[in-house]
């Protein structure tokens, strides 16, 4: 995965001002996803970074570190695709910003200009052990929007923002079709109409780069969002469930080469030597999901088979029209870890694979010295559905201590 | 006549599972009318439970089949109270009450979620149309019985009638623009206005009959709302909000029927009072990941099970299929034990706490001789999300064996497991293999 270079006005909006404190987390048992597990070890965190890990007698805890203790800990949680914070949860007009059907290509719109980060969902899925969300513009458009990767903490959208421009969302497939004589309103439009757009946005790249200032065109908001994608700087994240439309996803990558993630693949297992020729990393779909119309084919055991391949995996909570709009994504890779996936590799998929794909592995994803102090912490087996998450820690702050 | 031809088939198959007893002996029982047996054998014959108990006390009879199945756990048949498996339909957008329409007249038995629900250890469901009227027909009761045919998933009562009941709601789902009631004010209005006029009718079909004159021209629809005002039908009646449950337990009691209150997302903050109704059979919740979705499921949290149960209300669950997934419908109770309810009461409410609401608690729901054989074999705690439901029996008969490659697709997914001819499949691969 390429690193991602950003704007550096949007670099700005990435530091935060919050106070740490200095904590001590004592567990039964550390999942670290960096390693095998620990056992009865402590992780210590200072000024929001860990300090030091390992065994609990080996590491002596200062006076004035404030101590939690649990059965179970693990690195925070990471929800690799949701919307989450543009999406609220009363699902009413005022609170569902993450889709704008005017147009069926906009790049241009920016998550961090939708976030919102006292958002209820934002306060729920925290509550459960999620500490990083990637979260933006929602399927069901060609292409949507932008995506970022937030903190799930924070007043403010500066004090959440990890990464402002984390990926461009499309979709290829039923989502994108439009209806009457709009367009696209078949699959061999969408591809048609990407292609043009990614064209478009190679001659402005092209323009832009001219010697003479004289030629270079007018600033385009849009084009110059694509062109993120094809100068390596942005993935592009297509939602594409059918297996027809995740080749397309991959003929088009061919054509342009640019960085891409691919998002849902519920007929992944029906492609999948594809997927992995490819080197495409994968959020896979909510393991819940609803089975209908182009995901009537999706499997539980979809997360499993792609990581036994060989395939960058993370699972997302998504987004759907009903009830739930918002999954959790603890719970999507605890079926996950039932139906083939396992304990280990369910865990990595919601936290270092994960930010590995979000290219945030830097900070978050598992529990090592230099990393942000972001823990959950478990009664038991957090994939279990009678355990609980009885605490979790972001950047060295206790911002939930209830028994969920 | 292909279908006649596979019929003979499937009851050739039916006939032959029950012919000879069966016996499970070994497993972890969970009987639910009483304590969990640790090393239990379950004997079941022609459909019905033979005798349940202690593998040393059971008598299990010379001729039975014996199957060895110990390190696994037997628990009831899962009882779904609220499914739309069958892609049921009720009443039309032209009224907002529709008590002639049946349930019956549009399930589509091949429905792969039907399969599904058996891959979820679901033995019998409440089928109901939807929500969008206050009153949106008949519901009907069904077994998850292997079939081609409607006519093999009924439940007949004691009288001989088809087991079912009526759904109604209230709330915003209902709320539309005319002939649709505006406000919940109206909503109560128009069903009040109802049960008045089909309590009349009640009345003159009674004086009718015991003066020997001419009866009243029939009315499907009052007659349904008749059956309801004599307690011979149980309202389920879709509810979230806390006054709108309050609206239910008040209209209840002024025409004195029976309810199941259905979702019931505030129940949490009306607890007592519907404990302290007499109408009220029992709430059914749907508990989901998050809350919200729909404005009057905000408040929709995994607590309300376990405080429902503490304030003695009959509490059970429901998939709300396709809104969860029938496959993993055990989960909800687990989901309720994280959120403080008794695990014996969330083993109840999805087995003979829905029984009861659906007035089958003498035939289904627990382990006890004399009941119908339904039940499922689980690879370990029904409450853990590591178990998988291996076998699932209905009256007798194996339905769903999840180490058979073609039930495996609908227990996991991948190509076909949503395509509605699969139980027609099922019954020819079955047909063959005789």
């Amino acid at each position: 995965m390429r690193t991602h270079s950003i704007g550096p006005a949007l670099v700005a909006l990435a530091i935060t001002g919050l106070a740490h404190s200095q904590v001590a987390i004592y567990g039964d048992t550390v999942h670290t996803s960096a390693g095998p597990p620990l056992t009865d070890a402590v992780v210590v965190i200072e000024e929001g970074k860990i300090a030091r890990l390992g065994s609990a007698d080996a590491i002596d805890v200062p006076d004035g570190f404030r101590v939690l203790r649990a059965a179970v800990v693990t690195p925070g949680l990471i929800d690799a695709r949701c919307t989450i914070g543009l999406s609220g949860y009363l699902n009413q007009r005022q609170d569902q910003d993450q889709l704008d059907s005017s147009e069926p290509l906009q790049p241009e719109l920016r998550a961090i200009d939708a976030y919102n980060p006292r958002e209820e969902l934002v306060a729920w899925v925290r509550g459960y052990g999620v500490t990083t969300i990637h979260t933006g513009h929602a399927p069901r458009s060609l292409v949507s929007g932008q995506t970022a990767v937030v903190k799930t903490r924070g007043e403010t959208l500066e004090e959440a923002v990890v990464k402002p421009v984390a990926m461009i969302a499309a979709t290829v497939g039923e989502g994108a079709r439009e209806g009457g004589t709009k367009s696209p309103g078949t699959r061999a439009k969408m591809a048609s109409l990407l292609r043009k757009e990614l064209i478009r946005a190679e001659e402005y790249l092209r323009k832009q780069s001219a010697q003479n200032g004289e030629d270079r065109p007018d600033r385009d908001l849009r084009l110059e969002a694509m062109g993120l994608v094809l100068d390596g700087q942005v993935p592009l994240l297509v939602t594409a469930q059918r297996s027809q439309d995740i080749l397309t996803a991959l003929r088009i990558r061919d054509e342009f080469d640019f960085p891409m993630v691919l998002d849902g693949v519920a007929e992944a297992h029906g492609v999948l030597s594809r997927i992995r020729d490819a080197g495409v990393p994968v959020i896979v779909h909510p393991t819940m999901m609803r089975a209908s119309g182009e995901t009537e084919n999706l499997s539980f055991e979809t997360a499993g088979i792609l990581i036994q391949a060989g395939v960058p995996t993370a699972i997302q909570g998504g987004y759907e029209p009903y009830v739930p709009k918002s999954r959790l994504v603890l719970f999507e890779a605890a079926v996950a870890a039932a139906h083939g996936l396992g304990f280990d590799d369910a865990l990595r998929s919601i936290t270092i694979s994960a930010a590995r794909i979000l290219g945030v592995s830097d900070r978050v994803g598992s529990l090592e010295v230099g990393k942000d102090g972001d823990v959950a912490l478990f009664d038991g087996d957090p994939f279990e559905y009678t355990t609980h998450c009885v605490g979790v820690v972001i950047e060295g702050a206790v911002v939930s201590e209830d028994v969920r | 006549m292909f279908r006649l031809v596979l019929s003979a088939a499937f009851a050739t198959v039916l006939c032959l599972a029950q012919d000879v007893p069966q016996a499970f002996v070994g497993a972890y029982l969970l009987p639910i009318s009483r304590a969990p047996i640790e090393d239990g054998a379950l004997v079941v014959h022609q459909g019905k439970i033979v005798s349940v108990g202690e593998s040393s006390e059971v008598q299990v009879p010379s001729d039975a089949e014996v199957r060895d199945v110990a390190g696994l756990v037997i628990a009831p048949g899962f009882v779904d109270t609220h499914s739309h498996a069958g892609s049921v339909e009720g009443g039309d957008a032209s009224g907002p009450l529709h008590p002639d329409a049946r349930a019956l007249d549009s399930i589509n038995v091949r429905d792969a979620r039907i399969q599904k629900a058996q891959a979820g250890g679901i033995t019998t469901a409440n089928i109901m149309p939807g929500s969008g009227h206050l009153l949106s027909g008949q519901t009907l009761y069904v077994k998850h019985r292997d079939s081609n045919v409607i006519d093999d998933l009924l439940i007949r009562r004691e009288d001989g009638l088809l087991a079912y009941g009526v759904k109604m709601a209230n709330g915003t789902n209902s709320r539309k623009d005319p002939p649709f009631p505006g406000t919940r004010a109206k909503s109560a209005a128009l069903v009040r206005a109802n049960f008045v006029k089909a309590a009349e009718y009640r009345e003159k079909v009674e004086v009718a009959a015991s003066e020997g004159e001419e009866a009243p021209p029939r009315d499907l629809g009052l007659e349904t709302l008749a059956d309801i005002l004599a307690g011979d039908r149980v309202v389920h009646f879709h509810t979230h909000r806390h006054d709108d449950i309050l609206t239910v337990l008040r209209l209840a009691e002024e025409f004195d029927f029976r309810v199941v209150l259905q979702h019931v997302s505030d129940g949490w903050a009306v607890a007592e009072e519907i404990a302290a109704s007499d109408h009220v059979l029992g709430a059914s919740l749907i508990l989901i990941d998050s809350p919200g979705g729909k404005i009057e499921a905000k408040d929709n949290q995994l607590p309300t099970a376990a405080i429902l149960e503490a304030a003695g209300v009959r509490t059970g669950f429901h998939s709300d299929d396709p809104i969860t997934d029938s496959r993993l419908f055990a989960r909800m109770a687990a989901l309720a034990v994280r959120a403080g309810m008794s695990r014996e009461g969330a083993l109840r409410g999805l087995t003979l706490a829905g029984a009861e609401m659906l007035g089958l608690e003498d035939r289904i729901g627990s382990l006890d001789a004399g009941k119908d054989a339904d039940f499922v074999i689980l690879s370990g705690d029904p409450l853990s999300v590591y178990t998988q439901v291996l076998e699932t029996w209905v009256d007798g008969v194996r339905v769903f064996d999840r180490s058979d490659p073609r039930d495996r697709l609908y227990a996991e997914g991948g190509y076909g497991a949503s395509h509605d001819q699969a139980s027609l499949l099922h019954s020819v691969a079955e047909g063959e293999h005789q």
